[in-house]
């Protein structure tokens, strides 16, 4: 080390963004971060543009920067934050354990509060969407009757015939091509709030429904239960609880989510489950850490969201780690599986999809390249950053055509709609489905 | 020299120079290029220039020469020594968009690339031919090869295969006035003139840009094994590496942990190591298996003589598992404090013992905590300091701790810098390493390369040298 000085940053003046960053930015976490550089090879918009600020060290530095009042051009930030897909390869690639997650919470929090400027549909959407729709599990219900409506009427037929779905956006044609089919009613609804388990029962699970999975997904929520059941679970769906807040947090609504976390952990608190299943990565994992979370919140509050956030598991690690169903199955098929980034880089959960895959009978299970990779679906990138979004699907659906699969598997709602759409966009809708792990499981294992 | 600033006029050159596309001057690229690994060191360039090709390097060069604006050679800003920020402001040049990799040649069993290629690029796509490159830096997930040849990076296998220095073939190189210097070739054999290739390989990005190499390759070998052996006394382990040497097996890796890593590693990741040892010992060998059973055989013994416990991978998975102690040997220091300070003394490898002695010795006296791992084979060690950049006060006995250890690594024969290089980092003690003499030579062949100072200015030679610490 040298006695000259080290530092020689230029102060920027002050503003409201580098003000509120200072205050929210867990400082020991942007410390910590040594930037060795490891976090840039898996980083998929690092490996797209090849620029330094669009990597994760880059986007540490920047947020430190904002905190440690550097920044003149609050929208350097936001262009960056808006950019970063969210999926957090980075921290496993990190050999100093940063909590990047966190730091982006962080960061979009800032930038929500003091300066975001959205185009004005994005807006409307968001602010429809977090405070007005997500929240409220009725409200989403009756969103996915309204869907349902679209579908079922003859509507959706008519629209697309008249051409009418042109005057969307071209990423939200793809989306709506691939719209599942939804109901009115969630899984609590169709299979009742208890469902004991088959055989001896080894624990009792509480199901964690979601809002998208429960409207958009409900097969793969009664599936899930279904599965659980034949694991050995008792599987309580707590009446009370509602959207897992992840969307927020990851848009810099963190208030709106801690509200939406603490009305989740009252009800699975009076369930009073050994366990919590998830089987969408991008909830398990903010689930998984409401801890962290509420970390400001007193000591009560704390100690609730602890007892929450360690019973958090998805469905996979639950019949592989903590039950003894081995049997699943048998298909005559080529499958493929695409990581979820929540499920891998948040939960840690990596092997068991693919052991779970590997032990269908008859299956034959092939390797996806990079499939440990963000499928550019993320939340809602797609829907706001569609370019970056499709130059990743692009190079994804090649590798997926390169398996030449029949099934593509996936363990997360938002990665099967964008599978989904990558499907259709790539021409291989008449060669290959994709399917959520689950629902593949229950199809294996036959399962009515 | 006189650093200038960017002015409209010379940007309005650059440009042109570099290619619109390649040219940013925004306040995000400024910043995320105003650092690299070394903690703490933070500077404002005044631009970032992406390097396309030889040609295009030539002309940034030549305009930054011309105007005296300071050139900071990037490749993946991984290095621990301060080597590339732009201490001085003007330019960074990044080289990580030259990433080809031009020819494998299996008849001449050489590689040649653009020098932005990712290390790991190039040991996937010669290990798909049968080939091998040995130079393996922890980093090499992200660094290039460039910045490996740059700071002549090391690695696991330096024992047995050398370091970068002894597989850079030949190179092609700008010089700040523009010219192209081509270097070697695909020649084992060569001495016409001064060795300019091996004098640029460790040249810190001060003499030269470097665009292309050809390295050497090996056959890969087909076997390999690893063993471990935990000690309760320090100089067993080091008395042990000893006579492995003499009785002439060159181990593949022989890597070392001390005490005080074993406690944080088994902290960090539970894995059984038992903490109350003072050494571990992860031995490798590779080659033909006859061969590697055999010395694999006689290590067992080697080490049995003194060692607490020693076990032996029967297959890859429990190979993977022995490995896991040194893998997380890094990771788990990293994460006990926000600020981690990874030095590199480096001794001859019969003073081992008696440096890892000196550095517990010194980092109690200064009451820091330093943990040491590193490569027993070759001397280099890695005393790793875990400490918090905004406590000014620990920080000084931090920087006083190294001053010491560096100066006893001197006196135990040794070196301040085995494989990180000086930048600015260790600028300050180069002096005491090369001497009064050795600094005059180096500033010549600088003056010869560089005669204006543009490129990297401000490292390796310090603006004054540190005075000497007096060991007690
Ligand atoms: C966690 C960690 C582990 C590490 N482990 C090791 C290790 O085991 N062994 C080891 O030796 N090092 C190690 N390093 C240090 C560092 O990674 C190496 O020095 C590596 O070679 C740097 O590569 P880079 O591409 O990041 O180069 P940079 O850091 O970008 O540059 C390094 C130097 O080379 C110069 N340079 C870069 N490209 C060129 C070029 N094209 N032409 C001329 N000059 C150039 C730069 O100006 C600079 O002086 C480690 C670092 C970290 C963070
Ligand atoms: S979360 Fe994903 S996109 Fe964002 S910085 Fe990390 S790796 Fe890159
Ligand atoms: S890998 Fe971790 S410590 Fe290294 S630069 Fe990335 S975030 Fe920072």
């Amino acid at each position: 080390m040298a006695v000259i000085e080290k530092q020689s940053m230029p102060k920027a003046e002050e503003n409201a963004l580098n003000t509120r960053m200072a205050e929210l930015l867990n400082y020991d976490q942007a410390l910590n971060c040594m930037r060795c550089g490891f976090c840039l090879p898996a980083c998929p918009t690092y490996r797209e543009m090849g620029q330094e600020a669009s990597s994760p060290r880059g986007r540490i530095a920047l947020m430190k920067a904002a905190a440690d009042g550097l920044l003149q051009n609050p929208q350097v930030l936001e262009d960056q934050l808006n950019q970063c897909l969210g999926c957090r390869a980075c921290e496993t690639a990190c050999p100093a354990g940063v909590h990047y997650g966190e730091l982006y919470e962080q960061g979009k929090q800032a930038v929500e509060e003091k300066h975001a400027r959205h185009r004005f549909w994005v807006r409307i959407l968001r602010k429809l969407a977090f405070e007005h729709i997500f929240p409220y599990q009725k409200r989403m219900r009756i969103l996915g009757g309204l869907i349902a409506f679209y579908q079922k009427s003859g509507l959706q037929r008519l629209v697309r015939k008249l051409g009418l779905i042109k005057l969307f956006p071209q990423h939200m044609q793809e989306m709506e091509a691939v719209l599942p089919e939804t109901k009115a009613s969630g899984v609590s609804q169709e299979l009742g709030e208890f469902i004991p388990a088959k055989g001896e029962k080894i624990g009792t699970v509480g199901m964690f429904s979601g809002c998208i999975m429960d409207i958009m997904f409900l097969e793969t929520n009664k599936n899930t239960v279904k599965l659980l059941s034949e694991a050995g679970f008792d599987v309580l769906i707590p009446k009370q609880q509602n959207c897992c807040g992840a969307l927020h947090a990851h848009n810099g609504e963190r208030e709106k989510a801690k509200a939406l976390a603490k009305n989740n952990i009252r009800a699975f608190k009076e369930a009073n489950v050994d366990f919590i299943a998830s089987n969408a990565g991008g909830c398990g994992a903010l689930l998984q850490e409401y801890n962290h979370l509420l970390d400001d919140e007193d000591e009560d509050m704390r100690r609730e969201a602890s007892w929450f956030a360690g019973r958090v598991k998805d469905v996979s690690e639950l019949i592989l780690d903590h039950s003894s169903l081995r049997d699943m199955g048998s298909l005559n098929e080529r499958i493929t599986y695409q990581s979820s980034c929540h499920l891998q880089n948040g939960m840690q959960v990596k092997d068991q999809p693919h052991f779970l895959l590997q032990s269908i009978k008859g299956a034959e299970y092939v390797p996806l390249l990079e499939g440990e990779r963000c499928c550019g679906s993320a939340g809602i990138y797609n829907l706001v950053q569609p370019e970056m979004a499709g130059r990743i699907l692009a190079e994804k659906m090649e590798h997926v055509r390169q398996t030449k699969a029949d099934t593509l598997v996936t363990a997360n709602p938002g990665c099967l709609l964008q599978m989904k759409a990558g499907i259709h966009k790539a021409g291989l809708s008449d060669k290959m489905r994709a399917v959520h792990i689950v629902d593949l499981l229950a199809e294996a294992k036959r399962i009515q | 020299m006189e650093e200038k600033k960017i002015t409209p006029e010379i940007k309005k050159q650059l440009l042109e120079a570099a290619g619109t596309d390649n040219y940013f001057d925004d306040e995000e690229s400024l910043l995320a290029h105003s650092y690299d690994a070394t903690p703490i060191y933070q500077a404002m360039p005044e631009a970032v220039i992406y390097a396309r090709s030889t040609r295009q390097v030539s002309a940034v060069l030549k305009v930054a020469d011309e105007h005296r604006i300071p050139v900071y050679t990037r490749g993946s800003a991984s290095n621990l020594s301060a080597g590339t920020f732009p201490l001085k402001g003007g330019i960074v040049l990044v080289m990580t968009k030259m990433n080809r990799l031009l020819e494998i040649d299996e008849d001449n069993l050489t590689a040649t690339f653009e020098t932005g290629l990712i290390t790991k690029d190039l040991h996937d796509a010669v290990q798909e031919k049968g080939l091998f490159y040995p130079p393996d830096p922890g980093s090499m997930v992200v660094s290039t090869l460039g910045g490996n040849i740059g700071n002549c990076a090391g690695g696991l296998h330096g024992l047995k295969y050398g370091t970068t220095k002894d597989y850079v073939l030949g190179l092609k190189a700008v010089l700040p006035n523009g010219d192209v210097l081509e270097t070697g070739g695909k020649l084992t054999k060569d001495v016409a003139g001064y060795d300019l290739t091996k004098l640029l390989v460790g040249s810190e990005g001060t003499l030269a840009v470097i665009t292309e190499a050809t390295v050497k390759l090996l056959p890969a070998p087909p076997y390999k094994r690893i063993m471990l052996a935990y000690f309760d006394d320090l100089f067993a382990a080091a008395r042990t590496v000893s006579k492995i040497i003499a009785a002439k097996v060159i181990p593949a890796t022989l890597e070392f942990l001390d005490h005080g890593t074993i406690r944080e590693v088994e902290a960090f990741a539970g894995i059984g190591l038992p903490t109350d040892m003072e050494a571990i010992l992860i031995i490798g060998q590779d080659g033909h298996q006859a061969v590697v059973d055999e010395e694999i055989e006689k290590m067992t013994q080697i080490c049995m003589e003194e060692a607490a416990e020693v076990k032996v991978a029967e297959n890859d998975e429990d190979a993977e598992r022995l490995m896991t102690a040194r893998r997380a040997a890094f990771t788990a220091l990293a994460r006990k404090k926000p600020t981690t300070i990874l030095e590199d003394a480096t001794v001859p490898r019969s003073q081992v013992a008696p440096m890892v002695e000196k550095i517990v010795e010194i980092g109690q006296k200064y009451d820091v905590e330093i943990c040491t791992f590193g490569h027993a084979g070759d001397g280099n060690l890695h005393p790793t300091c875990m400490t918090d950049a905004r406590d000014e006060e620990e920080l000084a006995r931090v920087e006083k701790a190294f001053d010491e250890i560096f100066e006893a690594a001197l006196a135990l024969g040794g070196t301040i810098t085995g494989e990180h290089g000086v930048g600015l980092a260790k600028a300050a003690q180069l002096e005491w390493k090369v001497g009064k003499a050795g600094m005059e030579v180096m500033r010549g062949i600088k003056k010869a390369f560089d005669p204006h100072g543009i490129l990297n200015p401000g490292k390796m030679f310090a603006e004054e040298t540190r005075e000497r610490v007096v060991l007690d």
